[in-house]
């Protein structure tokens, strides 16, 4: 298969079998086996693109369709994009397995809906990736936006409405008042808006301008939920757990960092930021959303809040690797979107798991769960190491390289800001598997026993037996955690394909 | 056949004027829908055969009756009429094959012959008032145009569809009366109606006095029929109480039709110079097209009647439009030329969709909405797609016009215009999402309980016009590609 063939068919799968899947609704079996094989089909679509990557090859753009006279709706591949439609349609895999047994768990209703508009999501991730320049991925990244609001508002109650409205709100608005705007100047001002190494900004765009286009474009990717708008993510919490594990801590919100890599990389260029240090500010606003996000997320009793904003300050490191201008900070945030999203996936794949089983939303709640859990908890401990970035799990290795990101622009500050957030993330992850296995080392939290959960019927209390989630749940959760382990021992193959967007 | 391609441009407008009288002597209402389909669609041929010849050829001059201008009547079409005419033909050829079931349910049967009689006169009254290069007859095709139009409008059976119709007869006639009395002065200065010739014939006049107030004349007298804030009072109730059929047709093609010539006028006849360079219109266009964009969708977000709600809607867009045109660069025309189009097929659609549900329910109250999107799953569908194109969102065609809007007013270096363009866009969102919570988050209810989808043959005319919002949002090469080309000609000074 050619480079071409394949943007195309990874692209075109997962939307050619969303109406196959929707009408395979009336036979679970049937629809979910096809689900997979989609799945599967384009994850490995995607995989014969990595030789030609990594082979150094410019995959060349590819023309679909001419949008408006002189702009195409073009793709191609370069190493950015590559890890993250690895990453999106690899753990979409998992993922659509962990949804089986979610969705048939929980007796989710619209199941053939859900799996809709999940393909079709994948999709719009994908194009993402592919983008070959701004409109595109503009474009997709609005796509991606729509196709997940009917998934973020599933459950179809006022809390879903609500969480919607702010969802929906927050990105469009961002996207459509900042971003779109952004786009449009750097065209009227370059006449381009392909992704270019070196950027395309330098001549065209100097002095006061700079800076705001850039705030624009760190703004207007609300997806990067970068202070103050990052609400859309807690909100997205309404959705059902293998929403907020794939797209809110992977597909969704890697898209927002993505394009923020991107735009520094391909459209500002990092010499441009780093010679005028229009940038700088980007890195106080992304620590500052590191810092205070955590000091949020610990303040959460419910346990898929908290970890959206640990999300929301992992999206930030990402962000101020991008800013810090540095080829360690790029490659840094590069491999924390690897990183991050098998850790976080992990983590809430396990509330997921925890809310099935034994009907817990509530942090205060699961005290001394691993006794009924204990695979789902080894799984959240390992995790949240490696969210924290202790080897030997995967996430060490991006916090390493965005410290000495932060070391090579001479902002050590931010060195310091990594470490705190380390500690910070120790403080409200830790405490959680430690409860659950060892129920009385720690005092119990302040609210316990305060917050109801979601189900309370009978199941509130199993007893000392094991009562793990379905195997289809525990399966796929055990498998990312065991990604975060190989990833510290194997992050080689990832460091190499990113490194060549710096040039290294 | 090549006497018929000779021939094209007055046939454009005697065919479906022939087919009008027809229509009451037929009687029959099959025969005369049958009648009608058939006219309508070759009245889209036609306007496609002239486009083709336009874009072959270059502008095409027509003396009817062999009389040559300026003393005979002209019909004059360029990249810019043609594509108009495609447009408003395109949008009367497809909801004529909506209108038999949606007339069926909302008129009386004794009338469907004169809907179709008035519904081919106000056809040919609009694509009259595109065709013709005379001054004059533009206000012949206007009346004929707004006649028929009052006439459509008070067949609704709702009664205060008279009282719409009535007041839409007040203000439209005050319209014509200004646009009229601006076209007798330029006639007092120059002697010529033509507009070729009355372009060339006012330089030397230009400074007068009397040219200024045929300028002033005109401007307010077109803005009244184009429905510029805050022109618009009449619109709102004429778009929500004519029948279903009327109102997709009137919406999508009746505003566009005037702003096409507003800009015959301003940028054909007086010229760029006089009217933004000299007088700066701009700063007249500007401000209220974008006052008109917030205060309208300001006003729609509070709209409980779905009608009433796009009619506001509406007028917003106009606003866009007008501040296309108040950019004064070839890439603002594109815009508004775009968006003639664009929010033609978007706007066709959603008031069809609405016609659906009219036939289902009865009515378009949002509160007696609740859940139908689980019972017209289609229409509803149809309906959030539009509503994702008056937004503006990327692959629909609200997103091209946007683009080419702002794309402009940065151009121009006009920052907080492109930023209030695009603050604009997010009432849209208010407003359409307020929809399709409604529809989508409730369990249906009273008679949306009951509703059953639309017939085929409403559905299908509807995603037609989705359908053209989708492609020709995925690709515009097409339609920004004939806009630009009107552009262009407009920039240069179309008639000299």
């Amino acid at each position: 298969m050619t480079p071409h063939t394949a943007i195309l068919v990874s692209l075109l799968l997962p939307i050619a079998f969303g109406p196959i899947i929707a009408l395979c609704g009336s036979r679970p079996n049937l629809r979910d086996s096809l689900t997979i094989i989609a799945g599967l089909l384009t994850f490995g679509t995607v995989c014969t693109l990595v030789p030609s990557v990594q082979a150094g090859q410019v995959v060349a753009e590819l023309n679909v369709l001419e949008f408006v006279p002189g702009l195409s709706l073009s793709f191609h591949v370069e190493p950015l994009g590559m890890i993250f439609a690895l990453v999106a349609s690899g753990l979409w895999i998992v993922t659509s397995l962990y949804g089986f047994g979610y969705m048939r768990g929980h007796h989710e209703v619209d199941q053939t809906r859900f799996f809709f508009f999940f393909a079709v999501a994948i999709t719009a991730a994908l194009g993402v990736a592919y983008a070959r320049n701004l409109l595109t991925l503009f474009v997709f990244y609005e796509v991606l936006t729509l196709s997940t609001y009917p998934l973020v508002t599933h459950a179809r109650t006022a809390d879903a409405m609500r969480g919607g409205r702010i969802y929906l709100g927050i990105l469009i608005s961002t996207s459509v008042a900042f971003l779109l705007l952004a786009v449009v100047w750097t065209y009227v001002a370059t006449g381009t808006l392909d992704f270019t190494p070196g950027g395309i900004l330098a001549g065209n765009v100097e002095g006061n301008s700079l800076y705001i286009l850039l705030a624009l474009f760190a703004f207007g990717t609300g997806k990067a939920a970068l202070m103050p708008f990052h609400r859309w993510l807690p909100a997205a919490m309404v959705a059902p757990t293998p929403v907020s594990a794939l797209l809110h801590a992977v597909a969704v919100v890697k898209a927002g960092v993505f394009t923020i890599l991107k735009v520094i990389v391909y459209i500002f260029g990092i010499d441009l930021l780093a010679d005028t240090g229009a940038s700088v500010w980007l890195m106080y606003v992304a620590g500052g959303t590191v810092v205070i996000s955590s000091l949020i997320a610990m303040t959460k009793d419910n346990l898929k809040a908290r970890l959206a904003y640990s999300t929301v300050s992992q999206l930030s490191y990402i962000v101020l690797g991008a800013a810090l201008a540095t080829e360690w900070g790029i490659i840094g945030g590069g491999m924390h979107i690897v990183m991050h999203a098998f850790g976080k996936i992990t983590l809430f794949f396990c509330a997921g798991a925890i809310n099935v089983a034994l009907h817990k939303t509530q942090i205060s709640d699961m005290v001394g769960i691993g006794k009924q859990m204990p695979f789902t908890m080894i799984a959240f401990f390992i995790a949240s190491l490696s969210v924290i970035g202790v080897p030997p799990l995967g996430g060490s290795w991006s916090k390493w390289y965005l410290a000495l990101g932060a070391v090579e622009s001479g902002q050590l500050i931010f060195v310091a800001v990594l470490m705190i957030s380390s500690l910070l993330n120790i403080m409200y992850l830790i405490p959680i598997p430690i409860r659950a296995f060892f129920p009385g080392v720690l005092p119990a939290p302040s609210s316990a026993g305060a917050a109801a959960t979601d189900h309370g019927h009978a199941e509130a209390d199993h007893g000392d037996g094991i009562h793990e989630a379905p195997i289809l749940m525990v399966g796929p959760l055990m498998f990312t955690a065991l990604g975060c382990i190989v990833l510290f021992f194997y992050a080689e193959p990832v460091f190499r394909l990113i490194a060549p967007i710096v040039g290294r | 056949m090549n006497l018929i391609s000779q021939h094209l441009p007055i046939l454009q407008i005697v065919v479906p004027m022939v087919a009008a009288p027809l229509c009451i002597i037929l009687r029959r209402r099959q025969l005369v829908w049958i009648l009608a389909v058939v006219v309508a669609w070759t009245c889209l041929a036609m306007a496609g055969g002239l486009m083709l010849q336009v874009l072959s050829q270059g502008p095409i001059s027509y003396h009817l009756g062999g009389w040559a201008p300026p003393w005979g009547i002209e019909y004059r079409v360029d990249a810019v009429n043609a594509f108009v005419l495609i447009l408003v033909s395109l949008i009367g050829a497809v909801v004529l094959l909506y209108a038999p079931a949606s007339i069926a349910a909302e008129l009386p049967e004794a009338r469907a012959s004169l809907f179709y009689t008035a519904y081919l006169l106000c056809l040919t009254g609009l694509m009259g008032m595109t065709i013709t290069g005379d001054a004059f007859n533009v206000f012949v095709f206007l009346e004929i145009s707004s006649l028929s139009m009052y006439a459509l409008i008070g067949m609704g059976t709702d009664r205060r569809a008279l009282t719409a119709s009535f007041q839409y007869l007040i203000v439209g006639t005050i319209g014509a009366t200004f646009f009229v009395i601006g076209i007798g002065l330029l006639y007092m200065m120059t002697g010529t109606l033509n507009m070729a010739d009355l372009a060339e014939r006012l330089q030397p006049v230009m400074h007068t006095r009397t040219v200024l107030a045929a300028f002033a004349f005109l401007t307010v007298g077109l803005s009244l029929k184009l429905a510029l804030f805050p022109l618009h009072l009449w619109l709102p109730n004429a778009y929500t109480y004519a029948p279903s059929v009327v109102t997709a047709f009137v919406a999508a093609t009746a505003t566009k039709v005037s702003v096409y010539v507003f800009l015959r006028f301003f940028y054909g006849i007086f010229g760029r110079e006089y009217a933004f360079d000299t007088l700066h219109l701009e700063y007249f266009l500007v401000p209220l097209g974008l006052a008109g964009v917030f205060v309208a969708s300001t006003v729609a977000v509070f709209q409980t009647n779905l009608k009433r709600l796009l009619a506001y809607s509406s007028i917003a867009q106009v606003g866009y439009m007008v501040v296309g045109i108040g950019l004064v660069s070839v890439t603002g025309l594109t815009a508004t030329l775009v968006h003639l189009f664009n929010h033609a097929v978007m706007k066709g659609a959603l008031f069809l969709a609405l016609g659906c549900i009219v036939m289902r329910l009865g009515t378009v109250e949002l509160s007696e909405l609740r859940g139908i999107g689980k019972r017209m799953p289609v229409t509803m569908a149809a309906f959030v797609f539009g509503g994702l194109s008056l937004i503006g969102v990327p692959l629909t065609v609200g997103f091209i016009s946007k683009w080419y809007l702002v794309s402009a007013a940065l151009e121009r270096g006009w920052w907080p215009v492109a930023v209030l363009i695009l603050l604009g866009s997010l009432l849209a969102v208010a407003y359409i999402w307020k929809v399709v919570e409604t529809a989508y988050f409730h369990e249906p209810e009273g008679k949306a309980a009951q509703a059953t989808e639309a017939p085929l043959s409403m559905l299908i005319p509807t995603w037609i016009l989705i359908g053209a919002t989708l492609y020709f949002g995925a690709t515009a090469t097409f339609t920004a590609g004939l806009a630009r080309a009107g552009a262009e000609a407009l920039m240069g000074g179309l008639a000299r």
